[in-house]
This record gives C-alpha cells, structure tokens and sequence, in this order.
C-alpha cells in the first residue's frame, strides 16, 4: 500500500495524502512531467485524461480533456505556480469550457505536491485545499458520476486486498 | 466507504458564506468543544453582544450551530452531523488521490512507459480498473 497516511481538514478544508514510492525522486518526478505518464493516473476511474498542453514551468499552462464512459468530455486547466524539478510543484486545477478555455465561473483547487527522497524511496506528499463547501460539493458533482464511485469501491477492495 | 450526504446548492451557498468570516469560524471552533453561552462568546470578542448574537444567527440559518434557551441563557452548539458532511466530501478526494496514487505505483512499478508512447500521443492506455 503505498499510501501511508492521509489527513482531512473540515475547517481549512484541505486534503492531505503522504505516499511513499520504491522508487527515486527523479522517477517519481516523472510522473508528473511527462503528460504521457501523467495522463495514465490523472484521470479518475472510467475518465482517462488526455494532456493535450502541458507547460511544466512557474506560469506555465496545462490543458486536459477527461472522457467518460458514454463519450462526455469534461476539461480541465492546470496553472503552475512553482515548478522545483524532482523536489516541488505547486499548481491551481480548475475547469475548463468546451473550448479548452479555464471557466471562470468554476471552482479552483489549489494543490501542492513535495517529494522527498531517502535511501532510494520517494515520500510523496501532496495538500489540496478548496475554497468552500460549495466548491467541493460543484467538484465531486461534475467529476463523480455513479460508475466511478462503483469503479473506486473496487479499486478499495483491491488496495486493500 | 458510505457516501457523504449530499448539502444542496443553496444550502452549500449558505454554508460557505457563513464561513467566509474569521469570527465566525472561531465561534464555531470553541462551540465544537461544547455548548457556549452567547454572552460567554461575546466577552471573547472585541465587539458588542449584538454583533456576535448576529454572527451565531447566520451560523444557525445553514445549521452549521443551534440554539438552545437554557434559563436566562442562550447556548450556542455545534451541529456536528453537518460538520461530518465536510469531512465526507473530503473523503470521496481522498479516495480519488488513493485511486491516482495506486496508478502511480504501478506505472512506477515497472510498466514500461518513459518517453516510448510519445508517437502516439492520443492513445492512452485504459486506466479502467
């Protein structure tokens, strides 16, 4: 398992998730710059992303489209706010209109993911916090159909397993 | 894992706004630990005790507190169960990042990948489980 611990604050409203890799931190890095990879872990269960734009420096913009299991696409942004290679990445996630452009009127998610490595293994840290209740509840209302609740169950069971 | 009870838009808009405010957050911190009385609160704050009575009321109005006359007093408690609502939406992210974090370990775990599919940037393998 490599998720080792997890922490949800209801006040500040942030989502903490410590991981830890067999894997150094420019490898895990990797995973993060190339959108190729990222692509293949970004998406939610049954909603494979696509990076179509994947600017990995300060300022830089990214661009992903996630397909649904009955063909609906849902877009997305990423602006990035600090990019240290194999150390830190500090970005804001929200959404993007059928154009690909970032929607205003959509939730922001900022987030921020730190690696740390020892001995060869790689901590993963990453904090997401959202602005309200309101954002989280527009978030998981747009992202999280039934099929993907279902499909996340499976993969618990399986995790855990 | 149980699903979080859905807050409706209009209360999610309430709930939100309500916390929008530094008083108010602390009210409701202090009131987590217990039921206080609204003149206890407003000796905490520098401002009149109509002001924190109004800041108890919006919290009230999105039932994120609830008010009980106790003799002469008015006390102020947390509405846990609604609190609980935040930390069940928080968990469906939670779930999200273990599903992602899983993924990682496998394409880590030696799936090949590097740079080798970048012939074919529009295909991605399924990430169906």
């Amino acid at each position: 398992m490599p998720v080792i611990s997890t922490e949800r604050d209801t006040e500040a409203l942030t989502l903490t998730i410590v991981a830890r890799f067999d894997a150094p931190a420019e490898r895990v890095w990797q995973v993060w710059e190339d959108p190729r990879q990222l692509e293949r872990w970004w998406g939610p269960p049954t909603w494979p992303a696509t990076f179509e734009r994947h600017d990995f420096v300060a300022g830089g913009e990214s661009r992903y489209v996630m397909t649904g299991p009955d063909g609906t696409r849902a877009g997305g942004w990423w602006r990035a706010i600090e990019v240290r290679p194999t150390e830190r990445f500090e970005w804001e996630d929200g959404f993007a209109d059928a154009d690909g452009q970032p929607d205003p009127s959509m939730p922001v998610t900022h987030a921020v993911v730190t690696l740390e490595e020892s001995d060869g293994v790689t901590t993963m840290t990453t904090v997401s916090t959202f602005a309200s209740l309101e954002q989280l509840e527009q978030l998981l209302a747009m992202g999280m159909d039934e099929g993907m609740r279902e499909a996340m169950g499976q993969i618990d069971d399986l995790l855990a397993g | 894992m149980d699903p979080p009870q859905r807050l409706r838009d209009d209360d999610a808009d309430a709930v939100f706004r309500a916390l929008a405010d530094g008083t108010r957050r602390d009210i409701l911190r202090r009131t987590l630990t217990g039921p206080q009385s609204i003149s206890a609160l407003a000796g905490r704050y520098e401002m009149s005790f109509a002001a924190v009575q109004k800041h108890v009321t919006v919290l009230d109005r999105c039932g994120l507190v609830e008010k009980q006359r106790f003799g002469k007093e008015q006390l102020v408690s947390a509405r846990v169960e609604r609190i609980a609502q935040a930390s069940g939406l928080l968990a469906e992210f939670e779930r999200l990042w273990r599903y992602r974090v899983g993924r990682i370990d496998l394409l880590l775990d030696g799936e090949p990948s590097e740079r080798a599919s970048e012939e074919h940037p529009s295909t991605h393998p399924s990430t169906d489980p």
